[in-house]
């Protein structure tokens, strides 16, 4: 039968202009290359995406709500949750807003470690979505060459802070622990020996012909697209325009390392690719320099005071010190009234604080801004007109976590 | 620093006088309050003015003082990464008060507002999509307003008999742990057992 005709003779009596519905199709939260619990309603003409919906939130656990009801240190560990592949980068913007309203001065040293685990968890951060948003577009071997660094990095995370992912590491005033000589050494080798990993992953993807056909004029972010849709991180430095909060708004000590901000030029999948690989050269350069620097400051690791627990020893001879001790892990620190807005260049861009105080030993309310939302938002915008299939180099490139965008 | 935000806030109340109500700089950082109905306007002067260039939308966030007669804060933050500084406007609004959206200066507001509406149930006019964002499909209530409880009021599970997962409301076996560790010396008021028969 050729279409025109049916079985009993009859002919459509539109046939010839007969019309052709688009295809809504469920991309997702089950599938391997949605990064997650990601559901994406697509409307398809053929293989061409004519309009995408992401249906986020089957990941929301109440963050906000659960903070408002916790002391400020309880709620710490939250900050581990959200974007899990990086955790400690969240951690640092909740501290720099606490410090920030109870104008508490960090130790260097304090500083120099957060410094250097900042970086740490921007190498692990791209290794992932590098590594992963290759397998998505067809490659398998570079995610388990990278997630064996990944796991020599967790390593080091673990030797800081007893955990391999969920750190709590980073403390209003400080940070937890002081890291010893063997970690710092340690860590140095792997700097020097991380670069030839990074060269064998170079070479597998980057002049990669099949990697460049999925990925080379995909997902073009203009300068307009930057401003209208809120974009930041690498979304950003992709398209040409060299933002970084570490140099545009310097926060902890970040003015006095020496580090090049790469740029893109065509803003696609491609060049958001090169800039994730030249950004982990540059933080193995600053990890150096802040383990050198390191080498040459002692010190405590904690600004003493109303906000931070005292030493041990301290506890062990003086009352006040074990009243202290008590009282904060109880009770916990109050933080004067006010509302302040901090936030850190997390691997994926800007992730902020808005914390608003009301005096008590908890947060009035506390919003998260996770830049994964801006992007994933833009996904309409950016994918459409185009195949299905750039869907998943899409979502790669920009670089979602579930954790932190359904909160 | 603190200085280039005063001048920036000067700038801004020379402008635009019948929209600011007033500013303020804290903590390095500059807050505007506006009246809602000129918030539109006012996005836009920010976003074109040459002196605020204010094109980024990094946040909008609502905050619920329920003793407030308007009940809600809603509150956005602006980046202007040509000029390299930040601005926060501030509204306050009733609960049954209309929030014009600003979808149409700033299409990042989308979301935004999707989520404020879904977690405070603050409507937004012209909003093109208001839908919730964040909660589960046929959620009801607006969890982080201050009267709703953390525990919530439907909990979800898979029923192993009926196969599928099914909604039923919270049954807590232990009540919910909220402890106040409120130093009792120190500004807290405190209602010790018994007292309250002190008045009567």
């Amino acid at each position: 039968m050729d279409g025109s005709r049916y079985d009993d003779g009859s002919t459509d009596a539109l046939s010839g202009e007969q019309k052709i519905r688009n295809f809504n199709i469920n991309f997702g939260p089950q599938h391997p290359a949605a990064h997650g619990v990601l559901r994406l309603v697509l409307e398809l003409d053929g293989e061409i995406v004519e309009r995408c919906d992401p249906h986020i939130g089957l990941l929301h656990r109440g963050t906000e709500k659960l903070m408002e009801s916790r002391t400020y240190l309880q709620n710490l560990p939250y900050f581990d949750r959200l974007d899990y592949v990086a955790p400690m980068n969240q951690e640092h913007a909740w501290c720099l807003a606490i410090e920030k309203l109870t104008g508490v001065e960090v130790p260097r040293r304090a500083s120099l470690i957060r410094v250097l685990y900042s970086e740490i968890g921007r190498v692990l951060n791209h290794l992932l979505n590098v590594t992963t948003q290759a397998m998505d577009v067809g490659a398998l071997t570079p995610p388990l060459w990278g997630f064996e660094e990944r796991e020599k990095l967790m390593v080091f995370y673990e030797r800081a802070c007893g955990a391999r992912l969920h750190a709590a590491y980073f403390r209003p005033g400080g940070v937890h622990q002081d890291l010893p000589p063997e970690l710092l050494d340690d860590i140095e080798t792997w700097s020097h020996e991380f670069p030839a990993v990074l060269d064998d992953i170079d070479g597998l993807l980057t002049e990669n012909r099949i990697f460049k056909q999925r990925n080379c004029d995909i997902g073009v972010v203009t300068e307009e697209d930057i401003q209208q849709y809120g974009f930041s991180g690498v979304m950003v430095r992709g398209s040409g325009l060299a933002w970084d909060l570490r140099r545009a708004q310097p926060y902890e000590c970040y003015d006095e390392f020496e580090f090049q901000i790469p740029v893109g030029k065509n803003g696609d999948c491609y060049d958001r690719y090169l800039v994730r690989m030249e950004e982990m050269r540059q933080s193995v350069s600053i990890i150096r320099q802040a383990i050198a620097k390191l080498r040459d400051c002692p010190g405590d690791i904690l600004a003493r005071g109303k906000i931070t627990p005292p030493k041990r020893s301290d506890m062990k001879t003086s009352m006040e010190s074990l009243i202290h001790h008590f009282k904060l892990y109880t009770e916990g620190f109050h933080v004067p009234a006010g509302e302040v807005y901090a936030a850190v260049e997390a691997p994926k861009g800007e992730f902020g604080v808005y914390l608003v105080a009301d005096g008590t030993n908890k947060p009035y309310r506390a919003k998260l801004r996770a830049p994964g939302f801006l992007h994933l938002q833009a996904m309409d915008h950016v994918a459409k007109g185009h195949q299905l299939a750039d869907v998943a180099a899409i979502i790669g490139t920009m670089d979602v976590v579930f954790g932190e965008i359904d909160r | 620093m603190s200085e280039a935000l005063k001048e920036l806030g000067t700038h801004i109340e020379l402008k635009r006088t019948d929209c600011v109500l007033s500013w303020t700089v804290a903590h390095d950082e500059l807050t505007v309050d506006v009246a809602p109905s000129s918030l539109v306007e006012f996005v836009e002067f920010l976003k074109t003015d040459q002196n605020c260039k204010f094109s980024t939308l990094v946040d909008i966030t609502g905050v619920d003082y329920p003793e407030r007669a308007k009940r809600f804060d809603v509150v956005y933050h602006f980046l202007s990464m040509y000029q390299n500084q930040r601005i926060r406007i501030r509204i306050s609004v009733r609960e049954e008060d209309m929030v014009p959206s600003i979808v149409d200066v700033h299409p990042s507001a989308n979301w935004f507002e999707r989520e404020v509406f879904d977690m405070f149930g603050i409507l937004f006019s012209g909003h093109p999509d208001l839908r919730r964002i964040l909660t589960d499909y046929g959620f009801r209530g607006y969890p982080l307003r201050k009267d709703f409880p953390t525990t919530g009021y439907i909990e979800v599970r898979y029923d192993e008999a009926q196969k599928r997962v099914v909604y039923e409301p919270v049954s807590l076996v232990q009540e919910y742990r909220q402890f106040d560790f409120m130093s009792p010396w120190e500004g807290a008021n405190y209602v010790l057992p018994g007292d309250e028969k002190q008045e009567t």
